[in-house]
Order: C-alpha cells, then structure tokens, then sequence
C-alpha cells in the first residue's frame, strides 16, 4: 500500500520554496542597492555629487512676478501644459484693515494664475486698501528630512549626495505617495510619462557648470543659486546668507528645507 | 495657447481660494479606487477576526458563520491589492516594491504584509480547516469537482484521528497569529493615511486604530449581510442565536469604533491647530453628506440605536423582527464605513496644502477612476465569494451522500470532529 503523503514531508517542501523566495529578492535588493549608485540622472561622466552642496535661496523682495523663471523651466525641463509646474510664482496682496475694526491689518489675497508664467493681472483690491504685496518664487524647498524620499515605496525619489532631490523616471511606479506627502505642492504626476516629477534643479546643467534655467533668467536676480563646498566670500550665494535674516516654509513640520528665504511674510505657505 | 491655458484654469469652477498649482488638477490624485482599497482590505480584517471569534475565542454561537467568514475574508483578500494595481501610473513595475523595497515607506511593506496574510494565515487556516473535507469530498465527488478537491488535498490523504486533531490544533494556532496579522494588515494601510504630516485631515496618531475598529466593525456587518443573503437565496431560515452574538459584538465593536473617532474628532476641535478652519469648512460645506449624513447618521447612529435597542428588549421583539433589524443595521454600517472611507481619502485632497483653497470632485462614469470601475471592484470580491460558496460551502455535500446535516451551511467545526 502507499505510504500516505505526511504533513512533514510537504511543510518541508514548502519550507524550501518559501526560503527560496525570500533569498531572491533579498539577492536581488543587494543588486538594486549596488545599482543605486550609478543612478540614473543627468550628470555627465566624471561628475562627482560628493564634491558639491548645491543650494538656492530667494529674495522674495527682489522679484517682480515676470514669469520669466516659470516659463524657462516649462521649456528647459519639458514640463508639460497645463498645472504642471516645477517652480511658479505667488503673489500676496495684503489689504488694509477696515477703518475702526481694530485689526492689524485685512486679509491676504494669494494667487498664481498659471503659475505666474505670463505675469500678473491688475491687482484683486484697488491700490488704496493695499498694505503690502509682494511675489514670491516657490520650488522644490531641498528638505534635509524630506517626506518624499522618505515615503517612497521603491526607493525611486532620493537625496543626492549634493544636496538634489531627484527621481529615477525609469523607477517610478507612479502611486503618488511622495505627491501626498509634499507639504509644498512642489511635486505632480506627469500626465505624459505618469510618473512623478519635480524640480531637479535643472541637474542636467547644474552638473556642467551652469545655473539652473530660472536662476539664468531672472532679471533682478531674486534667486540665488550656487555651491556651498565651492562658494568663495564674495560668491552670491554667501553673500545672501551674510546680508539676510533668513526663514524657511514650514518649519512645524521638521523638515527642514535647505531653499532659505528672505523679504516673506508670515501669510506665505 | 498660454493664454488661453490661463483663462481656462482661472474659470474652471473646480476650486475656490488659493490652491497651489500643482493641486488645480481636475481630480484628486487618489480618487475612488484609493477609497475601495482600504474599504475592501478593512473588510477582509473584519471578516477574519469575526471568524476568530469562533476559533480562538470560542463562541460556539457563531459557527454557523465560521466558514462562510473565513471564505468571505478569503475573497475580499483576493481583491485587496486591485484598486492600488490599477491606480499605478506604471503599474508593470509594481514588483519593484516587493524586489527592492524602501523600507522607510508605509507603502513598501504593503507587499509582505498582503504575502503574509494571504499565504501564511489565510490560506493555511483554510486549508488546515478543509482538509479532512477535501479528502472526503474528492473520494466522492467526481469530475472536474472530484479533481480539484483531490489537486486541494495537495497529496496528503491521511484522515486519521491523530492527523485531524493536529489540524485542529494547527487552525487554532494561525487564528492565534491571525488576529495581530488582521490588525498588522488594517492597522498598517491606516498608517499610510495617519504618517502623512504634511496633510492635516490624514496625518494622526490615531488613524491606524480608527481604521482597525472601523474594519471589525464593517467586517462583522459583512458577514450578517452574507450569513442572510446566502440563506435567502437557498430559502433556509437563520440561526436566531448566531444573529443575536453577532448582532451583540456588532454593537459593541460599533460603540468603541463611535468612540474612538469621536475622541479624534473632539481632539481636533478642541486643539484647533493650524488647518482647523479647513477641517470646519471640509465638515460643513464640502463633506456634508459624506460626513455627516452617511459617516455620522446613517452609518453609527441609527444602527447603534437599533443594536442597542435589541440588547435591551431583545426577548421582546420577534425573530422576524430581529432578522430584519440586523439585516438593516449590516447594511447602513456597511454604507458608512464606506463613507468613513471616502472622507477620509477624498476628504484629505479637498482642500489645498496652502490651506487656503478648496477643490470639488466629481467623479466621472467610465475610465479607470470612475463609477463603473468602483462598482466593479465592489462587486468583484461577492462573484468570487459565489464561487467558492457554491465549491466550499454546498448546500449538499459533493457525492450526494452526506455526512452533515442538511440544515444551514455545514457548521462543523474541525475541533468538535477532533475534540473526544
């Protein structure tokens, strides 16, 4: 007679596959994370990131909301149409408070139409009950704890050694988590390659020695761009940290945003 | 063509104050099917502790729901991961998150977790369960069913005492891990929403147990549903007794779920942090209905007035009564966790991270993220449920010949076959 098959015998088997199962992805990890080196971006060869601190800054009071900076990274990064945007401009309008209402001042009128790419329309208040207006650049904030690389499932979003947030389109299974957990609404999904994007600094120029698109065309040099292991006194991105009294987006959250800004209010977001 | 872009975006009615731009998107990121995805994987964890009860716990009242629990959990488990598949922008590459996962992601354990529950637990319990039937059934039956209880068995024929006792033993000991693993399972898609600080309405110490009550609950109210349907459709009549314990654990799971959620709420309102007026607005204007006519209302208050009721005057209330109470009960609780859901998801991409804006969703027919494909989805796991109800749980044992009695669904337990 047969021997009747035993719940040994067909644990040990399974027992087997399962370790079997387990061993591969990790084999298979271990090559993903000597892969991760070499990393798909645009650096060139011979490009080191361990030699740079790349950093950005804003002088909120120095811009003029020309759009200039929102339309060179659409066209320099194929950002496509529509309300995709790797940087764009706010502006903040902040009215006079009523006569007699005992407050400190009115309320805030925010807005970006289009990002501010093609400028600003007439102002929503007349120019009389306006207290303050003013423009301010937003764009990727460089966290130092960034909830995005941290949320990503796959690894596909990472901090680059020079201080980059980047992501490895070829990696990215686009469910948007890294979306969700911006608290700066710097990131979208592409409707085009339907995986996340975001500002990138324009690495492919920053890594041969230029400046980010919209850091090359902003007329009143509002953004300041430069690298921190390399950045003499004189340099401007020193000289911004010298001369301003600097605060980030955010703070509460701990993330602590790299982008300093200087000349914002406490209405900006 | 700029222009025009812009005038566009400026008229379109979709969102009112400032949003940044990058959120003025016609729907929200995460749309219906990241609603159904926690809904469904809720119900699988319910369903599963529902069966626990039996198991584990020992409430004999409720075995003649063990198996058509165990199937329900079974089906829906099936589907779990589908709606998160099929929102993948690039879902080819959705191994990735098994091959090389990033394990500071909420969502990278997803994989394991699922793996986990289906193959080690839920499976298993099955099979340990069904075995000593599988055998007895493949000798039976013939044809296609003869064969796949034989392919079941997976080899091993031996029935004797010693051999069913230890599967009795084995599914008492996966119910045990079962249970941690059904609240690892909610528990953890809950900490996907609560782990999102950057986002008010999501990022909350107390989603993960929220979303673990509200799954006991909506699991509990799933199997009353199923245990009355199925015994519609083959004209028997309930078990008076299961539906008064599971009525009685619906109840109680139900009041601990109310009042753990309204703890987060009165939380929320009395520290009034940053983002509360959105909150405010959210729960007035763009949530009302959701919120506070299916969530509130419908899906915890009536029904916990009407459960309740029963616990007081049960003996006062006919059967027939009864029946239609927790049928009723089943089914509003089953909507308004639904809506708990939505609200959750939807509600959290309602408003602007600038907290100064709001949006609309309308959701569209077809396409992946429309009605069509919800309902689908929704309906998906209940075909699947008919399957294996018509294979696992037949009215008539295969063969003809039978060894149960031809009441209800066979409510035999491998520990009374086992147990001296």
């Amino acid at each position: 007679m047969k021997r009747p098959v035993t719940r040994r015998k067909l644990l040990g088997g399974v027992a087997a596959a399962l370790a079997g199962a387990i061993l591969a992805p990790a084999a298979r990890a271990a090559k993903a994370a000597v892969r991760k080196v070499f990393v798909s971006s645009d650096a060139p060869k011979g490009y080191h990131p361990g030699d740079h601190q790349w950093a950005m800054a804003i002088d909120a009071g120095r811009c003029i909301g020309c759009g200039l900076c929102v339309e060179a990274c659409k066209k320099e990064n194929n950002v496509p149409e529509g309300p995709y945007f790797r940087t764009w401009i706010e502006r903040y309008v902040i009215t006079r408070p009523q006569p007699g209402s005992g407050e400190s001042r009115g309320p805030a009128h925010v807005d970006s139409p289009n990002g501010g790419m093609r400028g600003f329309p007439e102002p929503p208040v007349p120019k009389e009950e306006i207290q303050h207006a003013f423009f301010v650049p937003k764009l990727c904030n460089l966290c130092r704890h960034s909830p995005c690389v941290q949320v990503c499932p796959v690894g596909a979003t990472f901090d680059a050694p020079d201080g980059a947030v980047l992501i490895d389109p070829k990696y990215c299974i686009g469910c948007g988590f890294c979306i969700q957990a911006c608290p700066y609404g710097c990131r979208f999904m592409s409707p085009v390659t339907h995986t996340a994007e975001k500002c990138t600094l324009c690495y492919h120029r920053i890594t041969r020695g230029l400046r980010p698109a919209c850091v090359e065309v902003c007329p009143t040099e509002a953004r300041v761009f430069g690298d921190l292991k390399h950045a003499g006194p004189s340099d401007p991105i020193r000289q911004f940290y010298e001369r301003n009294k600097v605060q980030t987006l955010k703070p509460h959250l701990g993330t602590e945003p790299r982008v300093f800004y200087a000349g914002i209010d406490k209405e900006v977001r | 063509m700029n222009e025009a872009t812009n005038v566009v975006l400026e008229l379109l009615p979709h969102f009112e104050g400032y949003v940044y731009p990058n959120e003025a998107t016609p729907q929200p990121l995460w749309s219906v099917l990241i609603v159904l995805y926690p809904y469904i994987t809720g119900l699988v964890a319910g369903a599963f502790i529902m069966a626990s009860l039996v198991r584990v716990f020992n409430v004999r009242a409720l075995e003649p729901v063990y198996r058509l629990s165990l199937l329900t959990a079974f089906a829906f488990l099936l589907c779990a991961p589908l709606p998160l598949l099929f929102h993948l922008g690039q879902p080819q590459r959705s191994f990735q998150v098994m091959i090389t996962p990033h394990l500071t992601s909420p969502m990278a354990i997803f994989g394991f977790v699922y793996a986990w529950y289906l193959m080690a637990v839920l499976l298993l319990e099955l099979w340990f369960d069904y075995r000593r039937d599988f055998v007895e059934w493949s000798r039976r039956a013939g044809g296609w069913k003869g064969l796949l209880y034989r392919v079941l068995t997976v080899g091993v024929d031996d029935v004797s005492e010693a051999s069913v006792d230890l599967d009795r033993r084995m599914g008492h000991l996966l119910s045990v891990v079962g249970i941690p693993s059904a609240f690892l399972l909610h528990g953890y898609v809950g900490f996907i929403f609560g782990s999102v600080k950057a986002n008010p309405w999501w990022g909350n110490v107390l989603m993960p147990i929220i979303f673990i009550l509200s799954a006991i609950v909506s699991g509990i109210a799933l199997c009353v549903f199923n245990y009355q349907v199925l015994m519609w459709v083959r004209r028997r009549t309930t078990d008076i007794r299961c539906l008064d314990v599971m009525g009685m654990f619906l109840f109680y799971a139900l009041v601990v779920d109310a009042g753990v959620e309204a703890l987060d709420w009165i939380h929320r309102v009395y520290s009034a942090e940053e983002g509360f007026q959105m909150m405010h607005q959210m729960a007035n204007e763009k949530l009302f209905y959701t919120l506070n006519l299916g969530q509130a209302l419908l899906g915890t208050l009536v029904p916990a007035l009407l459960l309740g009721t029963l616990q007081l005057l049960r003996r006062h209330i006919p059967e027939l009564a009864r029946r239609r109470i927790y049928f009723a009960s089943a089914v509003l609780i089953l909507v308004g966790v639904l809506a708990m859901r939505w609200n959750v998801v939807i509600g959290g991409q309602l408003f602007s991270k600038s907290l100064r804006g709001v949006m609309s969703y309308k959701m569209e027919f077809a396409g992946m993220e429309g009605w069509f494909m919800g309902a689908f989805l929704l309906m998906l796991p209940f075909v699947i449920l008919t399957v294996l109800i018509r294979l696992f749980l037949p009215e008539h044992p295969p063969g003809g010949k039978t060894g149960l009695p031809d009441a209800a669904p066979p409510p035999r337990l491998a520990s009374q076959t086992g147990a001296p």
